[in-house]
């Protein structure tokens, strides 16, 4: 429900950063971890599926990727529009 | 030497290097004592994050939750974490960037409504309070188990160290102190769990160990795991309940568990630490990276303590007879003392039987066959991780570790806390609302006062526990996801919402929480005034309570939209300070406010 009323190049950039990052972080935890389990049954990872765990290490290795990746990425979208400190 | 006196040089070196901090790290102004002067480095803010947010509860209960729990419980490790994504990509920089000491101080400037603050600042005590209470019993437990001092004597010491490095350190003191006390907790919750793994798997990495094969049989860890649990009558380990109702209340659940960890106050500050908007982002993936060493831990120490327990009570598999009560184990024998471990010869056999007899079907298809009347095990799930080390037999230094961990845990986040409730009523009740003519060194005074009031207050609520003190925790997490997540992200990402919408969201998505959980759990939780069973079936939305801060959170959402859409715009200047908050310049000079 963000408004578009900061309508700068810098913050459309931030927010489409936010939207991609929140969706894998959405995909690997509600999604992988929970929802679509029953679709990765196929999948075995050591005596249980790719699921169970996606649910117990792989969300949280996922949300760290994540977490680097949006500190890098924005920290370099400050420089490219000069408005870094 | 004894155990006893191991355990006590330990415990006594890991205090005295927190004293030692407490002294160096004294606050000479109001900007060390609530922010430690914007000086920290944000690896060092991650680490002290780590500590703060990992308590009694993430140390000591979760793996014994997951133990007994399996795959149900997945929610705890991703909920607790993925908050931190949240926290790294929608507030940390923003409010760092906003460059005030207190989170109620955002939610007043940007809603321009000292009603608004103080909304914040009831919801913070509240949720800070209740949190802190676990941590104070956490204290008392863990010194009477392993210094055989009394739970009164034990939550006092703990009490006098938490005062002297927090009164006089403030955030700077506490900063400090916590990265010492989360090298101990690391330290201590990871090496028991290395050796458990390579003697089980193995492998040197217990996460790995977790999906690797079981030495002794040759097939998968887990798959043996679900073999003997189900042997046993018990609930497939790994398993997914797969009713509509139950995906959608872990869902439900999980998602409350993360807004409710980037909405805790006692968290949030810690960003307002580093030095620039730049470090606070690295400084939320750092924390994550100290306390996922836990969490990555904690699934495989539940695993391979449930597996390690069901070998010692049946050393020939569960087909065959379990062992002699007289002859178990010592660390049975010592946690039976403390009354957590309980066994009752139901079928006079002298021989321990435990398995699931709330299961009728393994009742009468095994149990009832082989002779047995009931299960005459009774394992507090709290004591896993703490007899982690004497199950695997490792040697007594490792126990002494677990011991230091167990307190560096509950302490670091007791001291948090307590900080953010100290600085909320001495910068955001005095400062902002009593008396806003007050010296620097007035408010200072005020907020070691009110550190000191508060541990005073903790302290008489640890040693007096309320009944419901274990119901809370859902409160905590319940408040922090329906009022102050919610109204920190709209502040920063939404120009148009106004005082009146803030306010409205706000109060709206509290009430909604607090009276859905007081009709669950009881009003005011005292047992039997709920109108609904807390269960999926029988609760009023089909939603437990512990996962309606989700709900909660969504009611604040829309009522604020719409209040604020149906009512006037909100001022130019508070429009420019959302717009200066999105951007990174110009923080250091918005850090420099008196």
């Amino acid at each position: 429900m963000a408004d578009n009323s900061s309508n700068n190049a810098y913050w459309q950039a931030n927010l489409n950063i936010i939207k991609v990052c929140l969706a894998i972080w959405a995909l690997v935890s509600f999604g992988f971890g929970i929802l679509l389990r029953p679709l990765l049954k196929g999948i075995p990872v050591g005596g249980t599926d790719l699921g169970f765990w996606f649910a117990q290490q792989g969300s949280i290795l996922v949300f760290l990727a994540i977490i680097f990746f949006y500190a890098w990425r924005v920290n370099k979208l400050d420089a490219e529009h000069g408005v870094e400190e | 030497m004894d155990q006893f006196t191991l355990n006590l040089l330990v415990v006594g070196a890991t205090f005295a290097l927190y004293i030692g901090i407490a002294i160096w790290a004294r606050a000479g102004s109001t900007s060390e004592f609530y922010a430690a002067g914007r000086g920290v480095h944000p690896v060092v803010n991650g680490m002290a994050t780590g500590a703060d947010w990992m308590s009694a509860a993430s140390f000591i209960s979760m793996a014994g939750l997951i133990a007994f729990g399996g795959y149900a419980t997945s929610s705890y490790l991703m909920g607790w974490t993925g908050g931190y994504v949240l926290l790294a990509l929608l507030l940390a920089p923003y409010l760092r960037k906003f460059g005030k000491f207190t989170v109620p101080e955002f939610i007043g400037d940007r809603f321009y409504s000292p009603t608004a603050r103080l909304v914040a600042v009831v919801c913070l005590i509240t949720a800070s309070i209740t949190y802190v209470i676990g941590q104070m019993t956490g204290v008392g437990v863990a010194f009477s188990r392993f210094l055989e001092l009394d739970n009164t004597t034990g939550l006092l010491i703990g009490a006098a160290i938490v005062f002297a490095y927090a009164v006089l350190g403030g955030m700077k003191g506490v900063t400090y102190t916590q990265v010492a006390q989360y090298c101990v907790l690391i330290t201590a919750y990871t090496i028991p769990a290395v050796f458990i793994s390579l003697q089980l798997t193995g492998h040197a990495i217990p996460g790995i160990g977790l999906f690797g094969n079981d030495v002794a049989s040759g097939e998968p860890l887990l798959t043996r795991l679900n073999q003997v649990v189900t042997d046993l009558g018990f609930a497939d380990y790994t398993a997914q309940d797969g009713t509509p109702s139950s995906v959608i209340n872990m869902v439900l659940f999980t998602f409350s568990l993360m807004i409710g960890t980037a909405g805790l106050p006692h968290v949030i500050i810690r960003f307002f630490t580093v030095p620039r908007v730049a470090d606070a982002r690295w400084s939320a993936g750092w924390a994550l990276v100290f306390i996922a060493l836990l969490y990555l831990t904690a699934p495989a120490v539940g695993a391979m303590a449930r597996l390690n327990l069901v070998d010692t009570i049946y050393p020939n598999g569960v087909a065959e007879e379990p062992i002699e009560y007289a002859s178990r184990p010592d660390w049975m024998t010592n946690w039976e003392k403390t009354g957590l471990l309980k066994f009752e010869d139901k079928n006079g056999d002298g021989r321990i039987q435990w398995y699931n007899d709330a299961n009728s079907t393994f009742d009468a298809d095994v149990a009832t066959p082989r002779g047995w009347k009931g299960s005459e095990l009774t394992v507090n799930r709290d004591i896993i991780v703490l007899a982690n080390p004497e199950i695997a037999q490792l040697p007594g230094w490792v126990l002494a570790i677990v011991a230091a961990g167990g307190l560096a845990a509950a302490l670091s986040t007791a001291a948090g806390l307590l900080l953010a409730i100290s600085s909320s009523v001495s910068h955001d009740l005095i400062k902002g609302q009593l008396n806003p003519g007050i010296s620097e060194k007035g408010e200072l005074l005020w907020a070691r006062i009110s550190m000191a009031v508060a541990i005073g207050v903790a302290t008489y609520l640890g040693l007096n526990p309320p009944g419901f003190a274990a119901q809370t925790v859902a409160l905590a997490f319940g408040l922090a996801a329906a009022s102050i997540f919610p109204a920190l992200m709209m502040g920063i990402f939404v120009k148009r919402i106004n005082n009146k919408g803030a306010v409205a969201g706000m109060v709206s998505g509290l009430l909604f929480t607090l009276v859905y959980i007081f009709m669950h759990k009881g009003w005011f939780f005292i047992a039997g005034t709920n109108q609904f069973p807390d269960t999926i079936q029988g609760s009023l939305l089909g939603i437990q309570s512990t996962a309606i801060g989700s709900i909660g959170a969504l009611v604040n959402f829309v009522v604020a939209y719409f209040v604020s859409n149906a009512t006037e715009e909100p001022p130019q200047e508070i429009q420019d300070l959302v717009e200066s908050i999105r951007v990174p310049k110009g923080a250091g000079a918005a850090a420099i406010d008196h």
